[in-house]
């Protein structure tokens, strides 16, 4: 951490309160940070992708940049989708940072299904070009992060018609603003799509192409390839993109876990600082943390952080261990972690925005001051539901996969990996009754016990979406609809088949912690997210009857027994976190407990406060007292 | 009735996705608007008087997405003066009839609201004396009120607060002081830049013995050139999630002095030589205080989702994503069952909470009858009324525009979509007028004294006699459409009340110590206080409906809706019921059977259903809400007028250029 206190020291990376900024002012800062994070990369040399990514965030701290889509996307599609020619052309413009690019997807009209996409690319075999269009309203390229205002090239997707016909969708490298004037080019419309929720530093933008032409070349080609005649190659695989959908999902993961962490802190933390009301007449008032009703709201979502963390390391190395058979061409492994981690990034993200605003909400009414860090940390972290695939849509990719694994099982295959539960469907076929009917012996305060029931809870919803699924398929004609009609089970299927695995993942990792107090620590609060989730959903527990209703009793006794045992590491629990004040960003949070005076020194820096009388005293006010 | 102009069929530019949404409405919808205002009657006063403030170009709210805090602070001054100026000139008074539409359209975005709040505090709590001394100054807007209760360290428990106010027999004064830190007043409206009053709070001392929190009226700015009065520290508490038009403040007071006749003593007052004197029952001003908390239901928390399940669902009906049926055009968002479960709960929400406020203010309407001839007995119950819908209520609500929020997927993310800002705004009514935790548990305690009073065979109120009605028993329904009759699933919400409260009676009685086996229950307590309120505004519901003439079809839709969110809310709580076996697994099967075939019924009239609010697009003021749905025209014009794109960022010459070390001039 020596290095993360030189950039925090580095008068270079000091900025007002962006919290005190305008719109502009914020991108403006962003803009500064990052030029100068890349002439410090340039200086010190850095192109190890690991360390940039650690040096960024330590430059940036959790905040958005202008940059982010030139470093993950745009080189990223260049350094995966590009002949060698293209590579040796754009790479070190793009690695050095001589251009800035970024990566141009969703459209007004389109976002999650990618065949919709309007835009098109038309070749034009007498120039060896190609035509940009963006056709309707609908079409105009908008979102992308750093388009507004930020970048001079794009990655653009469009659909490819090549001698009269469409190829479907294709990437392209796109100029968009002149080289040295910045000035959009002839034939480019492009801008900032306005104020959002969150993202204030980020130049979302827009794009608008009129028979904007390119060069043959500026087709993405390693993988289809349209010739100088228009001949269009067919590419050989189309299941590689998932690599990259797999890492961006792992790092959402990642986010869901680290965003709740922060928010966790910062709750708990002022929850040891707060004081209100009585417990016992007479005594004064205690620390909210020891109400046991802002316990149930704060040490679950505790729990939850830790075994988020433990998820997004598993997807992480996961994918680091069959990235190099994917190299060989080996994608057995490929189309179930895909599917796995659509329904993790849903599950985590979702859980981690309910969370955030739970710990907000924790926090009453200093929570809602932009002080406490909580409302940034909220709008940053919510759009992640929706981006990099909408979470039902996610939630239903899943659903697909384990539909099709339950279909293997029932025609007697077998499978294998996180869904091999599934086989033992096949055993129970003899009995009449649900699988999950069959008798689990649970022992609530035995994780090992614990992931049996989550076992038998997603068998049972997998199960009855399946079968609801094949009731709808058998009366109707299309499969589609019969499909839609089943949507709100399959979710649940999904839901529970990720609640399941990440339970399973969180007490496999319990055996690996070797120093004793730590695996104590990390034991309870696996238990308290096992037991909370079940406490939430008695009610597909009841149903199956994986549980009597003396034991969700247990449970629900057993949950407020693990609130009290884990209060008094609650803040180590935090610190361990080991996020630095200057990252954490927030008042309420602060390590040395110190809230009350700095909020009263953060709040006389407010842009209402910059003079004694505010102006429209003299505007407003007096005028209105005179007349009357 | 004609139809207003915004909703008219015929107008051109409507997008067919939505014009066709119209032509299926199983309803009059102009029936069911005239429906929701109480009488046709007032539908024409609230469009005349929206008509009369839209068409006023200082009230326009165009800009708003891009105003900075100071910017949105200065036009929220201009339009609470300009607000004088227009009731002036249309004959609007603060009693009249049209307030409550004013205010309804403003949607809170205007300056001086704690002015209100001044007044009315010092119409409560003052003497006549009291009364006539300020009202007709706050009334001219001589002076201008706040009023400060919260502290930096303390909310909703009012007896932890700090504040001092001794009283001087020598001077005849009061000195307050706030004696540290977290004893700063923090939060109250208005009190940051504008105010020159406010009523202060503060623990009263009298001959070194303290009497408790009292309000005080205490002058903060110079009406002359409006500068702090000295030992006055006066300013602006900084940005937050939305109520930035809002002057939210703290205040910190050194050896301030104000005369023996600024303690509001309508109820109680220290006599010139210290005697502390009180009279009168305070329980009037209770009952006050109380009405607060209902007060705030209609506009500042089922408007907000009205409002956003407007934008929602008509969003959905223009924007179409992936195909359902192969080479048919990609599909509305509408028809997806997952969307359908996303927003139509929310609707339905939005129609049952409409109804639960009607019935909430008859029943205060009442109680303040009763007090009024000195009869309190109805309190205790109005008080758990007020606490727990009032908890329950923010709560849903709050979460229902948040799914409405991300069920637009990336543009509802927007500012431009209009439901960032209801969002941010409806969430702070989980917090102010009392924390729900804190209030689910008062109304927690009153039902397990009222189910304790019932089993000593004590008379209780009769929203709570249902639970000494307990009989055992198991749910009747055979068939999936038998929860389609109210009949069977009110039975099962109030099995499921009642189990709620009679398991803590137990844990209650077992407790060692009191007060420790009470924080040791209140997340049960939480529950069966939810349990409750969610079971009155289902049983409200089911009786409105009753009441409706099936004329123009509105009995029918609404009975629809009825089904829906008391189904959703056995669907969502399925442990609940399943619970003690009052429901098995295969009806809670059937529930949900039962409960998708809805979403599907509903689909067809979601839109006419969003329509009968009757917002126009200038209240909503959303790109994606519009009535004609030219949703991504509108998107991309506002975005145009976004400051981003009219200036010239300074970030490109400064930062950018020299970055990019061009020597290159094009690739």
């Amino acid at each position: 951490l020596r290095g993360e206190a030189l950039v925090i020291n580095d008068p270079d990376f000091q900025h007002e309160d962006l919290n005190f900024l305008s719109r502009s002012q914020r991108y403006e800062q962003a803009i500064r940070k990052s030029s100068l994070m890349v002439m410090k990369l340039r200086e010190h040399g850095i192109a190890d992708p690991d360390e940039i990514y650690w040096f960024k965030r330590t430059c940036l701290g959790p905040f958005p940049e202008p940059f982010g889509l030139h470093f993950s996307m745009f080189q990223k599609t260049l350094e995966t989708q590009t002949t060698d020619a293209q590579k040796e052309k754009w790479l070190p413009l793009v690695r050095g940072v001589n251009i800035i690019g970024t990566y141009a997807q969703t459209e007004m009209g389109h976002g999650t299904h990618l065949r919709g996409l309007e835009t098109t690319a038309t070749y034009d075999p007498a120039t060896q070009e190609f035509i940009l269009n963006s056709p309707t309203v609908t079409s105009i390229k908008w979102w992308p992060g750093g388009l507004g205002k930020t970048s001079n090239h794009a990655i653009v997707l469009a659909q490819l018609y090549t001698q009269g016909q469409c190829k479907g969708l294709h990437a392209f490298i796109v100029p968009i603003r002149q080289l040295g004037t910045h000035e959009p080019l002839p034939g480019i419309t492009v801008g900032d799509i306005g104020p959002k929720f969150g993202y204030d530093e980020m130049d979302n933008g827009y794009l608008k192409m009129d028979n904007f032409r390119i060069p043959r070349e500026n087709m993405l080609m390693k993988y289809a390839q349209v010739e100088p005649d228009g001949t269009y190659v067919k590419p050989l695989n189309d299941k590689l993109t998932y690599g990259t959908m797999v890492f961006i999902r792992s790092i959402i993961v990642g986010d869901s876990a680290r965003s709740l962490s922060r928010a966790c802190t910062i709750a708990i933390r002022y929850s040891a600082v707060r004081h209100q009301s009585e417990l016992k007449a007479g005594e004064p008032e205690p620390q909210i943390l020891d109400y046991q009703t802002q316990q149930y709201k704060l040490f679950p979502l505790l729990a939850t952080a830790y075994a988020f963390h433990f998820v997004g390391a598993y997807i992480k190395d996961t994918y680091r261990r069959i990235s190099g058979d994917i190299i060989e061409g080996d994608l057995s492994e490929l189309p179930e972690l895909h599917a796995l981690t659509a329904g993790l990034k849903a599950f985590t993200s979702w859980t981690a925005n309910a969370g955030i605003e739970e710990c907000r909400m924790a926090c009453g009414g200093h929570g809602y001051s932009r002080c406490s860090g909580l409302p940034d940390i909220y709008v940053t972290f919510t759009p992640s539901c929706t981006y990099e695939g909408e979470n039902t849509v996610m939630m239903l990719q899943t659903a697909r996969f384990l539909v099709k694994s339950y279909t293997q099982v029932s025609s007697g295959q077998r499978v294998t990996g996180m869904v091999s539960y599934l086989n033992d469907l096949s055993r129970q076929r003899i009995q009449p009754q649900h699988v999950a009917a069959r008798p689990v012996t649970v022992r609530i305060n035995d994780p090992i016990s614990l992931v049996e029931a989550y076992k038998a809870r997603a068998a049972r919803l997998v199960e009855a979406a399946a079968k609801n699924l094949q009731a709808e398929l058998n009366h109707r004609k299309s499969k589609e609809d019969a499909w839609n009609r089943t949507s709100v089970d399959l979710v649940r299927a999904s839901e529970a088949h990720c609640h399941y695995v990440i339970v399973k993942l969180f007490t496999a990792k319990l055996s690996e912690i070797s120093n004793a107090a730590v695996r104590a620590v990390m034991t309870e609060l696996c238990l308290l997210y096992a037991l909370y989730g079940i406490s939430k959903n008695t009610g597909d527990f009841l149903q199956a009857g994986i549980l009597t209703d003396t034991q969700v009793n247990q449970v629900n006794q057993h949950v407020k027994e693990l609130l009290a045992i884990i209060r008094p590491n609650a803040v180590a629990l935090v610190d361990s976190f080991d996020f630095h004040d200057v990252h954490l960003g927030s008042v309420l949070g602060r390590y040395d407990g110190n809230v009350y005076e700095n909020m009263f020194e953060w709040a006389k820096k407010s842009p209402l406060n910059k003079t004694e009388v505010h102006e429209s005293f003299h505007k407003h006010l007096k005028p209105m007292q005179a007349k009357l | 009735l004609a139809a207003p102009p915004h909703r008219s069929l015929q107008s051109d530019g409507v997008n067919p996705d939505l014009a066709s949404e119209r032509l299926t409405a199983s309803f009059s919808v102009e029936k069911l608007t005239a429906r929701l205002d109480g009488g046709a009657e007032h539908t024409r006063m609230r469009r005349a008087i929206v008509e009369a403030i839209e068409s006023d170009p200082a009230f326009s709210r165009e800009n708003q997405y891009f105003q900075s805090q100071n910017e949105r602070y200065e036009a929220a001054v201009r339009r609470a003066v300009h607000l004088q100026k227009k009731m002036r000139e249309m004959g609007w008074t603060e009693n009249g009839p049209e307030i409550k539409y004013i205010y309804r359209w403003l949607s809170g975005d205007i300056a001086f609201l704690l002015h209100r709040v001044f007044m009315r505090s010092i119409s409560v709590l003052g003497s006549d004396k009291q009364v006539a001394k300020w009202i007709p100054l706050a009334t001219e807007h001589q002076i201008i009120g706040s009023y400060a209760q919260t502290e930096l360290g303390h909310g909703t428990y009012l007896q932890g607060l700090e504040t001092t106010a001794v009283f001087d027999i020598a001077t005849q004064e009061f000195l307050l002081n706030t004696p540290k830190i977290s004893a700063m007043k923090w939060w109250p409206g208005d009190m940051g830049r504008s105010a020159t009053h406010t009523v202060v709070f503060a623990q009263l001392y009298v001959h070194g013995k303290c009497y408790g929190v009292h309000p005080f009226i205490v002058q903060i700015r110079s009406l002359q050139d409006h500068s702090p009065r000295p030992g006055v520290t006066v300013g602006d508490i900084g940005p937050k999630m939305n109520f930035e038009h809002t002057d939210n403040g703290y205040l910190m007071l050194q050896n301030v002095r104000v005369p023996r006749e600024n303690m509001l003593s309508r109820f109680c007052e220290v006599q010139p030589d210290g005697t502390y004197v009180r009279w009168g029952s305070q329980k009037i001003n209770y009952f006050t205080m109380t009405t607060v908390r209902i007060s705030i239901l209609s506009d500042e928390v089922i408007l907000p989702l009205m409002k956003a399940c407007t934008i929602a669902i008509r969003y959905s009906a223009v924007r179409r994503q992936s195909k359902l049926k192969p080479g048919e055009q990609e599909a509305k968002i509408l028809d997806y069952q997952t969307q359908q479960q996303k927003l139509l709960p929310q609707l339905a929400a939005a129609y049952a909470f409409h109804f639960i406020n009607i019935y909430l203010h008859e029943l205060f309407d009442r109680g303040y009858q009763e007090i009024q001839g000195r009869n309190f007995d109805s309190l205790p119950e109005l008080h758990a009324f007020s606490s727990g819908f009032k908890a329950m209520v923010t709560q849903y609500c709050t979460s229902g525009v948040e799914i409405c929020l991300r069920a637009c997927g990336g543009h509802g993310y927007s500012l431009l979509s209009g439901l960032p800002s209801l969002y941010t705004r409806v969430l702070a009514s989980c917090i102010y007028e009392g924390e729900n935790t804190v209030l689910f548990l008062q109304t927690a305690r009153f039902l397990i004294k009222c189910f304790m009073a019932a089993s000593a065979g004590q008379p209780i109120p009769p929203s709570v006699t249902y639970l000494s009605s307990a009989k055992p028993g198991k749910c009747p329904a055979k068939d999936k459409l038998d929860f389609l009759s109210p009949d069977v699933y009110l039975k099962a919400y109030e099995q499921m009340a009642i189990r709620s409260v009679t398991k803590l009676q137990h844990l209650i009685q077992s407790g060692a110590e009191k007060h420790e086996a009470w924080n040791q229950c209140t997340v049960q307590l939480v529950k069966a206080a939810q349990a409750h309120c969610h079971y009155i505004t289902v049983k409200i519901f089911v009786e409105t409906v009753e009441k409706l003439d099936n004329k123009a079809g509105i009995q029918k839709v609404m009975k629809h809706l009825c089904d829906l969110f008391a189904l959703h809310g056995i669907f969502s709580n399925a442990g609940d019921f399943l619970y003690d076996g009052y429901l098995s697994g295969a009806q809670m099967d059937l529930v949900t059977a039962s409960y998708l075939d809805l979403l599907a019924v509903i689909r067809m009239d979601a839109v006419p259903l969003v329509d009968a609010f009757d917002f126009t697009d200038k209240s909503l003021n959303s790109a994606l809400g519009s009535y004609d749905g030219q949703v991504y025209q509108r998107l991309y014009e506002w975005a145009q007028k976004s400051p981003t794109n009219q200036q010239v960022s300074p970030a490109y010459g400064k930062y950018l250029k020299p970055l990019l070390q061009n020597r290159l001039s094009k690739l």
